[in-house]
């Protein structure tokens, strides 16, 4: 971890504070996409963005919202760069992150053992609460059933599948683990 | 060749790949069978583009290199840029060269070439597109008499364009052979497990597809090329 300085940290927050563009719950800071806050200059500044998926379309937003934020605290010179490396994991959102999207509706995605290789079970789609500890099933964030069932692995975005729950029967989108 | 040459060479065959792969699959918005599908097919194409746009960028101007070079400038293989067919000659495609990406994104992704840190990153989109291939191949094979009549025609007729997935690619470190037998193996199970007979044809020889590399692409490039560039060479650096 970097030492920041004291600027360096209030920057962070106020670009972190950002709401991602697509699940406005949430902020960049709790969604683990802000990596890094670089004070270049008098009043330069370059940030350190990494997208959820290569292909994220938010991405373009997200720097745009940071730049504006960024500007509004007085910032001149805003950058904001991407970066792949480290790759960003679901493993990324915090805590809070997590509870949020479940209030929000969406089934928060599990988490892994650090750094493992990302291991597809391909079994039944239907989760059933018997299921090996292992693999936690997912549960329906409106009544918290784990007798939820894959519709598709892709929903509204790359990052969300659309799974269906078989105790209050309603759709619900789960987000993803990467 | 020098190192940036051989690397440059390298993310084009691997830029256009997911390139041209993405526009094929984003021509099934609208036609796909359910709607689900069809979001599916479009998330896919969607990690694909974002995957070409960084190897592109790589190369060079990712909007020059997709919008304004000939066909015989495109050096991806000739697997992807096939018309869609039917949905199983999509899925076939589908199965075919995810297996074949997440085997090479997960090779790149170990070493510390140019190519490390995108790869590692998209071997885990990848490992989805490949599980979404594989559950389509089950259901369609081990289906009706009709699906999986239709799902071995497919494998069948795309299964002489995957021998040009293990030739060697200038700039990238890959034990091809040993990728190649982790492919036939990783495809012969699925295969098996959705009745489907592995096609006997030789994946390579004289007899088979596969110069894309080169760039000698197949008849129906050239139109999918047309559709995609047009508006671009129709209206030189506009912009809203």
């Amino acid at each position: 971890m970097v030492t920041l300085t004291p600027l360096e940290a209030e920057l962070l927050e106020v670009a972190g504070s950002v709401p991602d563009p697509e699940l406005p719950v949430l902020t960049l800071r709790e969604l683990g996409v802000l990596r890094a806050v670089h004070v270049r200059d008098a009043d330069a500044v370059e940030v350190e963005l990494t997208p959820t998926y290569t292909g994220c379309p938010a991405v373009e937003a997200m720097s745009q919202d940071i730049e504006r934020a960024l500007h509004a605290h007085g910032v001149r010179k805003v950058t904001v760069r991407t970066v792949l490396t480290p790759a960003w994991s679901t493993d990324d959102i915090s805590a809070e992150g997590r509870r949020k999207l479940r209030e929000f509706g969406i089934a928060p995605p599990r988490t892994r053992s650090a750094s493992e290789p990302v291991s597809l079970t391909l079994g039944p789609t239907r989760t059933h609460p018997s299921e090996a500890p292992a693999d936690a099933p997912i549960r329906c964030p409106h009544c918290g059933s784990a007798d939820t069932e894959l519709l598709s692995r892709f929903s509204s975005t790359a990052c969300k599948a659309l799974r269906r729950c078989l105790a209050c029967r309603e759709p619900f989108d789960h987000f993803k683990e990467l | 060749m020098t190192a940036t040459t051989t690397a440059t060479a390298a993310a084009l065959a691997l830029g256009d790949d997911a390139l041209v792969l993405s526009h094929r699959l984003g021509e099934w918005a609208g036609h796909a069978p359910v709607l689900e599908e069809e979001v599916a097919l479009a998330n896919i194409a969607l990690d694909l583009l974002g995957q070409a746009r960084v190897l592109l960028s790589m190369a060079g101007d990712e909007d020059e290199l997709a919008y304004l070079r000939e066909e015989r400038a495109f050096r991806n293989l000739q697997l992807v840029e096939q018309p869609n067919g039917d949905f199983a000659h999509t899925i076939a495609r589908q199965l075919y060269f995810s297996t074949h990406q997440h085997l090479l994104y997960a090779r790149l992704a170990t070493g510390d070439g140019p190519f490390a840190g995108l790869a590692a990153k998209a071997v885990k989109e990848v490992a989805y597109h490949r599980d979404h291939a594989e559950q389509w191949t089950l259901r369609l094979g081990d289906g009706t008499d009709l699906s999986h009549q239709r799902m071995q025609r497919a494998c069948d007729a795309l299964w002489r364009f995957t021998g040009e997935m293990f030739q060697p690619v200038e700039g990238l470190d890959i034990d091809t052979e040993d990728m190649n037998a982790a492919w036939l193996e990783s495809v012969g199970d699925v295969l098996r497990r959705a009745t489907l007979t592995v096609p006997d044809g030789p994946q390579s020889g004289a007899w088979t597809a596969g110069a894309g590399r080169q760039g000698l692409h197949t008849e129906p490039f050239g139109r999918m090329l047309a559709e995609m560039q047009h508006l671009h060479r129709s209206h030189p650096g506009a912009s809203w």
